[in-house]
């Protein structure tokens, strides 16, 4: 078969097409002279400056920063923690509504999950902010931390850790030594998963947010309800850089991983 | 090897290295050990043979550590194994997957037990590089496990398990992976390398040439008990039971009843057929139905009629052809089908027999052997 028959070129180009022509012609407007976001009007770098000194954009993305890296972090160890004990533990008993449990948020709307966390945290007394929003991104994102190393866990041959056990490891040392190493790669894009969640969620974050602690997504929503402005379309170029930059750092950590022979402890 | 001439499993004075004493093991309603009883001394290489099921590997398993006895108890050097966990052994296994560490290089995951035990630096690079020396891996020492062949793997496994100088070794199919060229080779690099160290030896394996080509004992199990434990010639030229005597080589099982005569039995197996004598002192009550096992190899092929006792008549019905021998498949007038094997000494060419000759099969009163179980 041919490489580059003009199926394959077609396909290929109307599929990155379709993904990535909006996001372009955001990033191309970010950098328009107009005020109307949808008429050229030469080359400007003015909305950054603007943007950079805009007070309200600038406590969003500091929060959403925040939320994102606590809720990331937190999400991942007790979704490693679900799925190594969903997996390892063999079978025992409610292990199916365990981890039914566990999974049923990924299909949940999430409107369904920001109300009944805004009920509980009137129901015992927590004032909304950033705790409140940190805490509802961890219980959304764990499931997919879950998801991710459960499925890295489940092809990872358990005689490895009885040949840690075997040679002298403790249950822990097993884990820390070998077990780990092994799934890092999926802890690392569990957490990148969390991370990204976390940044772009709007419902649940408007549920639990309060007058003190705004993240980006709910800024942006509500600036656009009074028109866009090229300041909106700066930022969102901010954001795509930031998670592209993510994204590089997190695959070449991996590929750096698997390629170095360093790995005594 | 202990310098006089009795074996340790046959001298009642000697202390065993490893004793089962009556083990249970069930999982939930299966029980896969039935009370088990075994002895395994110091520098032996012990096979548990067995088909799958058999419950090898969970007696295995509980050396280990990775399983605990249901009731009974087990032994290591006098010392009840049950409250120490799997990594205050010293007890080392070789993994059936090998199950060497991905991330680590050879050299690494060679180092690894020996680390946990917090060796002196120097100690530890002369230990492990005498393992690499021994294994012949010197030269990937700093290779990771997938950038070398399954022989090197099967290698690494072994130089890891060995690293800490363990009392026991134990082996789970360690050469199930291998072709049958290297499985071969590395036999004998396994029986080299243990008498080199002198460490006991426990193998499990469901090949019965493997586990008769390098083991000093082999146990054949069966639905989680021993039913034979002896030398390997033992176990082929005087099993105790069909079973053995089925799983390990081929085999020709004639049943009949036995009738008992001054040196040992005459099986009357057919009607309207000369009776089958053979030399036992097996005591078998007049009547009983029993088994008579011979060997393809003992019996003898020819178109003359034989001087011996033991003689059947009967017409080719297939040749198996493997090159040194032949195995010929002669079907008898009452329907049963023996196997007998020649070696090829002459050139196929000159072949005696074929496809649908008459010949007469014998054997000697004492090729045979009785099983009344």
């Amino acid at each position: 078969m041919k490489r580059y028959s003009w199926f394959n070129v077609t396909s290929l180009a109307a599929g990155f097409a379709f993904l990535y022509l909006p996001i372009l012609i955001l990033i191309i407007y970010s950098f328009n002279e107009n005020r109307l976001v949808t008429i050229w009007a030469g080359f400007s770098t003015k909305w950054y400056v603007e943007l950079f000194q805009n007070e309200l954009f600038l406590d969003a993305a500091w929060v959403t920063l925040q939320v994102a890296v606590i809720s990331s972090t937190v999400a991942t160890v007790l979704g490693v923690m679900a799925a190594y004990v969903l997996i390892r533990a063999g079978r025992f008993w409610g292990q199916t509504l365990f981890s039914g449990l566990i999974y049923a948020p990924l299909v949940m709307p999430e409107i369904i999950t920001g109300l009944s966390l805004l009920l509980l945290f009137i129901g015992i007394g927590l004032d909304r902010g950033i705790t409140t929003i940190v805490l509802a991104h961890t219980t959304f994102s764990m499931c997919f931390v879950s998801v991710v190393v459960s499925s890295r866990l489940v092809l990872f041959d358990r005689s490895l850790e009885e040949a840690a056990l075997d040679l002298g490891c403790t249950h822990w040392q097993a884990f820390q030594l070998v077990t780990l190493p092994n799934i890092l790669p999926a802890i690392i894009s569990g957490w990148l998963l969390a991370f990204t969640l976390s940044l772009d969620d709007l419902v649940i974050a408007s549920f639990s947010a309060g007058p003190g602690a705004t993240t980006l997504p709910i800024r942006i929503w509500s600036s656009v309800r009074l028109g866009v402005s090229p300041e909106i379309n700066a930022l969102s170029t901010i954001l795509i850089g930031f998670v592209t930059f993510g994204i590089i750092l997190a695959s070449l950590i991996s590929k750096w991983k698997s390629l170095s022979n360093s790995t005594d402890l | 090897m202990p310098a006089d001439d009795i074996d340790p499993w046959d001298d009642p004075t000697a202390k065993p290295l490893i004793r089962f004493d009556r083990v249970t093991k069930r999982f939930g309603e299966f029980t896969a050990i039935n009370n088990l009883s075994l002895n395994i001394f110091e520098t032996e290489f012990f096979a548990l043979l067995g088909p799958s099921g058999c419950g090898k590997t969970t007696l295995m398993r509980m050396l280990a550590g990775f399983e605990s006895p249901t009731e009974g108890h087990i032994f290591l050097s006098g010392q009840d194994l049950a409250p120490i966990p799997p990594n205050k052994r010293m007890v080392n296994m070789m993994f059936q997957s090998y199950a060497l560490f991905p991330h680590l290089t050879i050299y690494d995951n060679i180092a690894f037990g020996l680390r946990r035990q917090k060796t002196p630096k120097a100690e530890l690079a002369e230990r492990v590089d005498e393992m690499l020396n021994l294994t012949r891996l010197e030269k990937f020492a700093h290779r990771k496990p997938d950038q070398i062949s399954g022989g090197q793997r099967q290698r690494v496994a072994l130089a890891r398990s060995l690293a800490k100088k363990p009392k026991l070794l134990l082996l789970d199919e360690p050469l199930g992976a291998l072709d049958k060229k290297l499985r071969q080779e590395t036999q004998f690099e396994l029986m080299d390398i243990q008498e080199k160290t002198g460490t006991t030896f426990v193998i499990v394996t469901h090949d019965q040439e493997e586990a008769m080509t390098v083991a000093s004992r082999v146990a054949v199990m069966d639905e989680g008990q021993l039913v034979q434990v002896s030398t390997p010639d033992v176990i082929y030229e005087m099993p105790n039971s069909v079973y053995v005597a089925d799983f390990i080589g081929d085999v020709n099982l004639i049943e009949g009843k036995a009738k008992k005569v001054e040196d040992g039995i005459d099986l009357n197996w057919a009607e309207n057929q000369p009776t089958l004598h053979c030399k036992t002192n097996k005591s078998v009550s007049n009547g009983q139905i029993c088994h008579l096992a011979i060997r393809p190899e003992k019996i003898t092929i020819q178109s003359d009629t034989p001087e011996t006792k033991n003689k059947v008549q009967g017409t080719i019905l297939d040749i198996a052809y493997l090159g040194n021998i032949s195995t010929y498949h002669v079907q008898l007038s009452s329907g049963h089908v023996i196997k007998a094997q020649t070696s090829n000494t002459r050139r196929i060419a000159r072949r005696s027999f074929t496809w649908e000759d008459t010949v007469w099969l014998s054997w000697t009163e004492t090729a045979g052997i009785v099983l009344d179980k």
